[in-house]
């Protein structure tokens, strides 16, 4: 069964390429998280959150309206957006910061592109009692500006990264970098699936909980499994959340839906697995976007959550044995599906999101009307709305300065 | 017994014993990083440690990140390290071991970066992101050729890694004093001492520690219980504000350290 692999590989990718001074604490959480994974208290514990704090399980919308300009195919959004912090991310934050709290530790260390993973570990930290630092490369902070607001609205102390290409995968190195120096007290909550084991499989694992819930809620509403389950993908944990539950069902199909930037035939995109290579970066192999010399790439991507330039090693694996398939999304196709969802249906997406939305207007236009196709909707846009005002011009210059001033 | 090895139990059996020096190359260019490199070794570094610029340097702290990021931001390519080590060995008789991230070796290829190192008349090399678990073709490439392969071992190691650590290194193996990245420190982590009395038990006669070390006072005080000491990043300062005559100084200075 697909759905039983445990790592530390998956295939041939992932492992642990990380320093030494990072194994034993890497093979302390491993152990802390086998103990709790068969600990019923544990699971009640989680559980009991999810119902009281995050508001599980998520309910499911069909879409007809916005299915209109999908070919006909129906169109189900598993409701991640509507999770309290706004996103996915809650779920692995909370059976992280369980262990971490397990642990002894005291500190959260998080990295974060969009923001949605450090505003939901700030969230814990807050909940939690323990103090949180989150690492952000300075052009998200920029982009996200009001998700920096909200980080240290909690309480979380945000570090603007100026390093490298200034962006999601450089606030990982300095993640890594702190956690190497304070192991001791603290953990670092990696917010998606990449990263040495056990990340992968334990990231992975605590968004089982998507598509568990969305393979039965969507068996009650249609009487059958879908046609296909898209989600967008960068580090690629909502996706593997959602394609978990169906990687044993082999008639549903799974596409994931990379950041393709400008597009990805230029050079401004963040399509790892369509056009990176296997190589090592944070910590695992898997695909990545590298030169020929093996220096990462900078990826690009109007999206701050999938502009990262690796990939968690299952979807690699995924990719490699043909289970899943992944393609390339613009920008601006992003943007129309965010446009368009928002317009026929109310709801307005994350960008990131709005990826995997794009995606099943192609799908839906592929696979007909006879066809059902589940959307993970990740998470919800209003951290997007300057990047989306600017973009659709939605704020005209004379009353944006008169609300500088 | 190897180079490497033979020039660390030299520096013990003459003095109190080695000081290894690093710089990355390229910074601030090519041709800089081999006088710097040479200047070391005409001025009491026992062994270079050369150090391949990558992008994404987890182990390392602000000056050598700034350091290698100019070398990347001014072209570097892996061929200018084979080249320096060339040119470096033929100069000087102080054995030369790269410092590399994995993913630059395992994308040119780990035996044709083992042969054309070899090649070179390079002795070794340090991996600081990969652990001897997941090292099978390195550890294969190495025993080939006869390159020397350092490992690192942490003061969270368990014995049985330490142990591990000491079996799969060859030339010396790589103490970490602290647990953090690299960087000048005040005072070196009392920690690298009992780091260093456990991988003596888990049977390491070759042991250097690393990380943080920045004075002769400080190379004198971990030469009292390790077999060599590694100093970094107030190299890599000393280039970047006095050039080669700042790391010529810089290095006697530090090699005054190691006379018992």
């Amino acid at each position: 069964m697909l759905k039983d692999e445990l790592g530390p590989y998956f295939g041939e990718f992932g492992g642990r390429f990380v320093p030494e001074s990072l194994i034993a604490a890497l093979d302390e959480l491993d152990a802390a998280y086998n103990e709790a994974k068969n600990d019923p208290e544990f699971a009640a514990e989680l559980a009991e959150l999810h119902a009281s704090y995050t508001g599980r399980p998520s309910i499911i919308t069909e879409v007809p309206r916005f299915a209109e300009h999908a070919g006909g195919a129906r169109i189900i959004l598993k409701r991640e957006d509507l999770n309290h912090t706004g996103s996915h991310k809650i779920n692995n934050v909370l059976g992280q910061a369980l262990l971490a709290r397990r642990l002894g530790k005291t500190r959260l260390i998080a990295e974060t592109g969009a923001g949605q993973h450090g505003v939901a570990t700030a969230t814990a930290a807050a909940l939690f009692g323990m103090s949180c630092v989150v690492y952000m490369g300075e052009v998200d902070t920029e982009r996200q500006a009001l998700n920096v607001a909200r980080m240290r609205l909690l309480g979380a102390e945000v570090i603007p990264v100026t390093a490298g290409s200034r962006t999601l995968k450089d606030a990982i190195n300095e993640g890594l970098r702190d956690w190497v120096a304070n192991v001791e007290d603290s953990h670092y909550l990696m917010g998606t699936v990449a990263g040495p084991h056990p990340f992968p499989v334990m990231v992975r694992d605590f968004h089982r909980v998507i598509g568990d819930e969305a393979r039965k809620q969507v068996l009650e509403l249609t009487g059958a499994l879908p046609t296909a389950v898209a989600a967008c993908v960068g580090g690629g944990s909502n996706a593997m959340g959602i394609f978990h539950a169906f990687l044993d069902d082999t008639d549903v199909a799974l596409y994931g839906y990379e950041a393709a930037g400008e597009g990805h035939l230029t050079e401004r995109h963040a399509a790892t697995l369509t056009k990176g290579r296997p190589g090592v970066l944070h910590g695992a192999r898997s695909y990545m976007l590298q030169d020929d010399e093996g220096q990462t790439v900078e990826s690009h991507s109007i999206s701050a959550g999938l502009d990262y330039p690796g990939v968690g090693p299952e979807h690699s694996w995924l990719k490699d044995i043909g289970r899943a398939n992944y393609e390339p999304i613009t920008d601006a196709e992003a943007m129309e599906a965010l446009r368009l969802l928002s317009r026929t249906e109310g709801i307005i997406p994350a960008i990131e999101s709005a990826h995997a939305l794009a995606g099943a207007i192609k799908l839906g236009k592929q696979l007909g009307p006879e066809s059902v196709i589940l959307v993970n909707l990740s998470g919800r846009g209003d951290k997007d709305m300057e990047t989306a005002a600017e973009y659709f011009e939605l704020i005209d210059s004379a009353e944006a300065n008169k609300a500088g001033e | 017994m190897s180079a490497v090895e033979a020039a660390i139990a030299r520096a013990n059996a003459e003095r109190g014993g080695a000081l290894i020096g690093y710089l990355p190359v390229g910074f601030p260019t090519v041709a800089e990083s081999i006088e710097a490199a040479v200047a070391m070794a005409e001025n009491g570094v026992d062994v270079i440690e050369l150090g391949l610029p990558y992008s994404d340097p987890v182990m390392d702290g602000p000056a050598i990140q700034k350091a290698t990021q100019t070398a990347l931001s001014n072209g570097f390519r892996l061929q200018d390290g084979f080249d320096a080590v060339r040119e470096i060995t033929s100069r000087v008789s102080a054995p030369v071991v790269l410092m590399s991230y994995w993913n630059p070796i395992m994308q040119y290829g780990v035996d044709r970066f083992a042969d054309e190192l070899k090649a070179a008349g390079g002795s070794g090399i340090i991996t600081p992101d990969l652990v001897s678990d997941e090292a099978v073709d390195w550890i294969a490439a190495s025993e080939r050729t006869g390159l020397d392969r350092v490992f690192l071992a942490a003061p969270s190691s368990s014995d049985a890694r330490l142990v591990r650590a000491v079996e799969a290194s060859t030339g010396f193996v790589y103490a970490v004093s602290t647990m953090g990245i690299t960087g000048a420190r005040s005072d070196v982590d009392a920690a690298a001492k009992t780091l260093v009395a456990r991988l003596r038990e888990a049977g390491s006669t070759s042991a250097c520690v690393g990380l943080g070390i920045s004075t002769a006072e400080q190379v004198r005080e971990v030469l009292t219980y390790a077999d060599g000491a590694i100093v970094g990043s107030v190299f890599v300062s000393a280039l970047s504000t006095g050039g080669v005559d700042a790391v010529a100084k810089t290095a006697a200075s530090l090699a005054t350290g190691t006379l018992a």
